[in-house]
C-alpha cells in the first residue's frame, strides 16, 4: 500500500506540472489582458500595473516566481511594496497563490478560502442527495425488472440526465418559491436556501447512479454466491442488503470520481442562478475576466480535489471488494 | 478468500476515519455566521473591482463609494448639482482658474480623526501618481501640471516631476487650494464624482507598517478600511454581499435614517428579479428586455433618460469605410426607431447624435435621419451602384443577447436597402476589446457613459488618436475645437464650440449613433429619498422608509396609472433621528 501511495504521489507530482504550465501559458496567450476595459489606460499607469504584477517580464520568469518557492523579485512578492524585498520564499510551492487581478481587495487565497466551503457543503449535499436517490431507485429498478416501476424510474433516470439543471431549477423555482412558496429563491445561508440548489445539481448525477446502480444489482444478483445464499434460506432482504449490494455498487464507486469533479466544475450554472458564492463561478468567470491568478488558483485546485479523490475512491473500493487488492507486493 | 482479522480491522478503521472526515468537514462549513438581514438592499449587479476610489471606474464601485466615503462636494440626489460635502464652502477666481475649498470642521474619519485638507492633498498626490495606477486620473487633468505629473514617467513607471509642479495645495487643515490649466466649468461637479473620494493617510500607513508584504489588499479589508462618508464598511464576502453599517462620526449622521444596507452581486437578470419579488431585495438596477413590457407597467420601474449613448464604431482606416459617403449611407439605413421600440422597449431614444439629451444648455447636432433613396445614392457615387462591388460588412460586438438582436436588425436593413452583404460576429469581452483596439473590425458595436454633466465628457473622446477614438478617424478642426473650447470662459461660447465639433462629427461619422440610455432600476415603491436622475447616481444618505401615510401621499400623485405593487419596507416607515424629532415636536 505505502508503493502503491508513494506512486501516485509521483504522478500527482508530473501531472500537477504539467497542468500548472499548460494552464499559465495559455492563459497568458489567450486576447486581451485583465487590465483591459472599456476605456483604455494611460501608458503610463499600464507600465506601472504591468510592472506591479510582473507582467512585463518574459514568461519563463512569471512562471518561476508563480510557481516558487524562490521568490525572484527585490521589490518582494508580487511586488506589494518597497519593504517585502525580503522574503526569500513565495509563490505557490509556499502555499500563496497571489492576488487575484479582478477582485483587488482579495488574494486568491482569501477567495478562495471563502468558496470553497460553500461549494463542499453544496457539494456534499447535491452528492448525499444524488446516491441515496440513486441508489435507492437502482435497487428497486433491479429487483422489479421488467415491471412499470423499472420502466418509470429508468424513464425519469433519463429524463435527469438529458434536462439541463438551469430548466429543472427554472421549473423548481416556479413550483417551490412562486407557487408555494417553501423556498427562498436565491442566497446562501441557512439549511433552507440549500435544499432547491443541492437537489438540482444532484439530480442528473442521481440518475446516473441510480442507471448503474441497477446494471451492477442485476449482474450481483446473477451471481452464484446469491444463488446459494437465496438456497441458504436467507431472507430476500438479507440476501439483497448484505451480499449482493457490495458487488452492485462497484460501478457506483468507480462513479464517485468523475461524479465529484462533475459536481465541482458543474455547479457554475446552479451558483449563478441561486447566487450561491461559492467556487464554481470562479472556474469560468476568472478565465472571461482573464484573472490570472485566480484562474490558475481554482484550476490548481480542481486538480488537487480530482486527484485526491480518486485517490480516495481507489481506498474505498478495496473495502467494498475483496477480490481488488491495491499493487502491493 | 478470508479476509484476515487484521486486515478487516484497518479496514474498518479507515471507513471510520472516513466517515468522521466528512461529517466533522460538514459541521464545520455550516458554522458559518449568518447576518441579520439588512434595513435595506439593494444589488449592484456585480462584484465590485475594489473599494479605493482612486483605482475604480465602474458604475457598480460608485454606488457603494458613494455610500461610504463623502468629496468636497456631495450632489444633490435630484438634480446632482453640487452641495457642501467635505467642503462646507468655496470660491472660484474671476478668471476661473483657482478654487479654495474651505473644510467642514466637524468632517470626521469612521476611525474618529478629523478630515482636513491635508487628507484631501495625500489623496489627489495619490491620484495622480502614476504608481497608484488610477484609470481615471486623467479626471484631474485640469489642474496644472498635473497631466504632466501623471504622463511623464522614468524607466521604473515613476513620475519624474516633483508634486510641487501641480497646482494642489493648503493653507492650514482647512483650507485647500486648486489651480487649474484652463477654466473648467464642471470644475466643483468633479469633486463629487467618486474617484476624487479621498481616503486615509493614517489607514494606508499603518497598514503598510503592519503589513509590508500585503498592505495593498489588508488596508482595504472591511476590518480596516477608514471612510469618512454616510456608511462604513462592516463585512464582506466575494460574490455575495457588502454589509454596511451607519457611520456614527459623519458630520450629518442625524440626516441618516437606513441603519444597515446589503449591497448584492446578483449578475443574472433573472435571478435579481426573482430576488426582489420576492423581497430579498429592494433596488435592482436592470431589467432583462423579455420582461419589460411587464415591467412597465408597475409603479416600481419607471425609466428616465439616462447620460448614456449606443453607438457602431466605423474603421475609418479601412476602404470602403475611409468613404464618408459608405459611413453616411450606412447611417441612413439603420432602423433606429424599431430598435428603440420593439427591441429596446424601455422608452430608449433613437440616437443622431453623439451627445444624449439633458445637457443644461446644450443642444446636440444631429445627422440626417434615415434616408433609403439618399443612402442608395451616396452609395453609388462611393462606386457601389446597388450595393454591388461592396464587400462583406461585419458587424462587431461583444456577446449579449440585446447586441446581437440590434445587429440581426441593423444587417437586415443594411442587406435590404443596400444591398450589401452584413455579417455578425460576436466575441467574448476581453477578445472584442482587443479587437477594437488593434482595429480589426469594419463596424463594432460601443456605448459611452457620461462622466460629468457636460457635452464634453463624450466630445474629446474623438480627438485625433484619443485613448478612446478607437476608429482611426481624426480631423485637424474637430481637435481644434475641443483644445478651443476646454481654454474658454464663457459658457455660451464653450457650448457652441462644442456643438459646432458634434456637427463635425455628425457629418463624418466615424460613429453611427443608434439610441440614448434610459435607466432600469426596479425600486420599491416605499423607498423615500430616491430620485431618478440623468446620471443614475443615488444617495443612500438620504435614504429612508416611507411610513403607510406618506406612501398612500405618493402613490396619489406618482403612480401615473401604473399597477401598484408590493411596497417592501416597515408599514411604520423608517427615519433619521431629526426627521424623528421633526415629527415628534408636531
Amino acid at each position: 500500500m505505502t508503493r502503491f501511495l508513494l506512486r501516485r504521489l509521483l504522478w500527482f507530482a508530473i501531472t500537477m506540472f504539467v497542468v500548472m504550465s499548460v494552464s499559465f501559458v495559455l492563459m497568458r496567450s489567450v486576447k486581451g489582458g485583465p487590465f483591459d476595459q472599456d476605456r483604455n489606460v494611460e501608458p503610463a499607469i499600464e507600465q506601472n500595473l504591468k510592472k506591479k504584477y510582473h507582467l512585463d517580464w518574459p514568461m519563463w520568469k512569471q512562471f518561476l516566481h508563480y510557481v516558487g518557492p524562490l521568490n525572484l523579485d527585490e521589490r518582494g512578492l508580487f511586488g506589494e511594496g518597497e519593504k517585502s524585498g525580503e522574503k526569500a520564499f513565495g509563490g505557490v510551492l509556499s502555499g500563496d497563490f497571489g492576488p487575484s487581478f479582478r477582485y483587488r481587495d482579495y488574494t486568491v487565497n482569501d477567495i478562495i478560502g471563502q468558496s470553497l466551503p460553500i461549494s463542499a457543503l453544496l457539494g456534499t449535499v447535491a452528492m448525499m442527495w444524488a446516491l441515496a436517490l440513486g441508489i435507492s431507485t437502482g435497487i428497486a429498478s433491479a429487483l422489479r425488472r421488467g415491471s412499470g416501476l423499472d420502466l418509470a424510474m429508468r424513464l425519469a433516470a433519463t429524463a435527469g440526465i438529458a434536462l439541463p439543471n438551469f430548466v429543472i431549477a427554472g421549473f423548481l423555482i416556479v413550483c417551490f418559491v412562486f407557487l408555494i412558496p417553501l423556498f427562498p429563491v436565491a442566497g446562501w445561508g441557512s439549511i433552507r436556501t440549500m435544499i432547491l440548489p443541492g437537489f438540482c445539481l444532484g439530480l442528473v448525477f442521481a440518475a446516473y447512479i441510480s442507471r448503474l446502480t441497477r446494471t451492477g444489482m442485476l449482474e450481483a444478483l446473477s451471481q452464484e454466491h446469491i444463488r446459494t445464499a437465496h438456497a441458504k434460506g436467507l431472507s430476500p432482504g438479507t440476501v439483497v442488503m448484505r451480499h449482493a449490494l457490495k458487488g452492485g455498487l462497484l460501478p457506483v464507486v468507480s462513479y464517485l470520481g468523475p461524479a465529484t469533479a462533475g459536481i465541482l466544475t458543474g455547479s457554475l450554472v446552479i451558483e449563478r442562478i441561486f447566487f450561491i458564492p461559492g467556487t464554481g463561478s470562479h472556474f469560468v468567470n476568472s478565465a472571461i475576466n482573464r484573472d490570472y491568478t485566480l484562474a490558475m488558483g481554482v484550476t490548481i485546485l480542481y486538480t488537487v480535489l480530482v486527484y485526491s479523490l480518486n485517490l480516495v475512491v481507489d481506498l474505498i473500493y478495496t473495502l467494498l471488494d475483496p477480490r481488488i487488492a491495491l499493487e502491493d507486493e | 478468500m478470508p479476509t484476515t482479522h487484521g486486515a478487516r480491522q484497518r479496514r474498518q478503521g479507515l471507513a471510520a476515519v472516513l466517515v468522521v472526515g466528512l461529517l466533522g468537514g460538514m459541521l464545520y462549513l455550516m458554522s458559518g455566521a449568518r447576518l441579520e438581514p439588512a434595513d435595506f438592499t439593494f444589488n449592484n449587479g456585480t462584484e465590485v473591482s475594489t473599494l479605493d476610489p482612486a483605482t475604480v471606474t465602474g458604475v457598480p464601485e460608485g454606488r457603494v463609494l458613494r455610500a461610504i466615503f463623502e468629496g468636497l462636494v456631495v450632489k444633490d440626489p435630484l438634480t446632482l448639482a453640487p452641495q457642501p460635502g467635505m467642503a462646507a464652502s468655496w470660491e472660484v477666481s474671476e478668471d476661473g482658474l483657482t478654487y479654495t475649498f474651505h473644510m467642514r470642521e466637524d468632517a470626521r474619519w469612521s476611525d474618529g480623526h478629523p478630515v482636513t485638507s491635508e487628507d484631501f492633498f495625500y489623496s489627489f498626490e495619490r491620484f495622480l501618481n502614476p504608481g497608484t495606477a488610477a484609470y481615471y486620473a486623467y479626471q484631474l487633468w485640469y489642474v496644472r501640471g498635473a497631466r504632466a505629473y501623471t504622463k511623464e514617467v522614468d524607466e521604473d513607471g515613476a513620475p519624474i516631476n516633483d508634486f510641487s509642479t501641480v497646482g494642489i495645495h493648503t493653507e492650514g487643515p482647512g483650507t485647500l487650494v486648486i489651480e487649474l490649466e484652463a477654466p473648467t466649468p464642471f470644475f466643483v461637479d468633479l469633486m463629487g464624482f467618486y474617484p476624487l473620494f479621498p481616503v486615509s493617510r493614517r489607514n494606508i500607513e499603518s497598514a503598510q507598517e503592519l503589513w509590508p508584504d500585503s498592505w495593498e489588499i489588508r488596508w482595504l479589508r472591511a476590518e480596516n478600511i477608514v471612510t469618512n462618508g454616510p456608511y462604513r464598511v462592516l463585512h464582506r464576502r466575494v460574490n455575495d454581499r457588502i454589509r454596511l453599517v451607519k457611520n456614527e462620526t459623519y458630520w450629518d449622521a442625524d440626516n441618516v435614517a437606513l441603519n444597515t444596507i446589503d449591497v448584492l452581486a446578483i449578475e443574472q437578470d433573472a435571478t435579481m428579479l426573482n430576488v426582489y419579488l420576492t423581497g430579498g431585495a429592494d433596488l435592482i438596477d436592470r431589467v432583462n428586455t423579455n420582461v419589460v413590457r411587464e415591467m412597465m407597467e408597475r409603479e416600481d420601474f419607471t425609466p428616465v433618460p439616462y447620460l448614456g449613448t449606443y453607438f457602431y464604431r466605423v474603421n475609418t482606416t479601412k476602404p470602403p469605410y475611409d468613404d464618408v459617403r459608405v459611413r453616411e449611407a450606412l447611417s441612413l439605413t439603420i432602423p433606429r426607431a424599431q430598435i428603440a421600440t420593439d427591441i429596446m422597449k424601455m422608452g430608449q431614444v433613437p440616437a443622431y447624435g453623439l451627445v444624449p439629451p439633458g445637457m443644461p444648455g446644450y443642444t446636440s447636432a444631429e445627422c440626417r435621419k434615415e434616408d433609403t433613396e439618399r443612402a442608395r445614392a451616396l452609395l453609388e457615387e462611393a462606386g457601389f451602384p446597388g450595393g454591388e462591388g461592396f464587400p462583406a460588412i461585419e458587424i462587431h460586438y461583444n456577446t449579449s443577447e440585446a447586441h446581437a438582436q440590434i445587429a440581426q436588425v441593423i444587417a437586415l436593413a443594411w442587406q435590404r436597402d443596400l444591398g450589401i452583404r452584413a455579417k455578425l460576429r460576436n466575441e467574448e469581452w476581453k477578445v472584442y476589446l482587443d479587437t477594437q483596439n488593434t482595429l480589426r473590425f469594419d463596424v463594432s458595436r460601443a456605448a459611452w457613459i457620461g462622466d460629468y454633466v457636460d457635452p464634453n465628457t463624450f466630445s474629446d473622446m474623438f480627438v485625433t488618436g484619443g485613448e478612446n477614438n478607437k476608429t482611426g478617424w481624426g480631423h485637424p478642426e474637430y481637435d481644434r475645437l475641443i483644445t478651443a473650447a476646454a481654454a474658454t470662459v464663457d459658457p455660451a461660447i464653450r457650448l457652441e464650440q462644442l456643438r459646432q465639433a458634434e456637427e463635425l462629427l455628425m457629418k463624418e461619422l466615424p460613429i453611427l449613433p443608434i439610441y440614448f440610455y434610459v435607466t432600469q432600476n426596479v425600486v420599491a415603491p416605499r423607498l423615500g429619498g430616491y430620485y431618478e436622475n440623468i446620471q443614475d447616481e443615488h444617495f443612500p444618505k438620504h435614504w429612508y422608509w416611507m411610513d403607510d401615510d406618506e406612501l398612500v401621499a405618493k402613490r396619489a400623485i406618482y403612480t401615473d396609472g401604473k399597477s401598484l405593487v408590493d411596497p417592501h419596507g416597515p408599514a411604520e416607515g423608517m427615519y433619521s433621528p431629526a426627521e424623528m424629532r421633526r415629527r415628534a415636536q408636531k
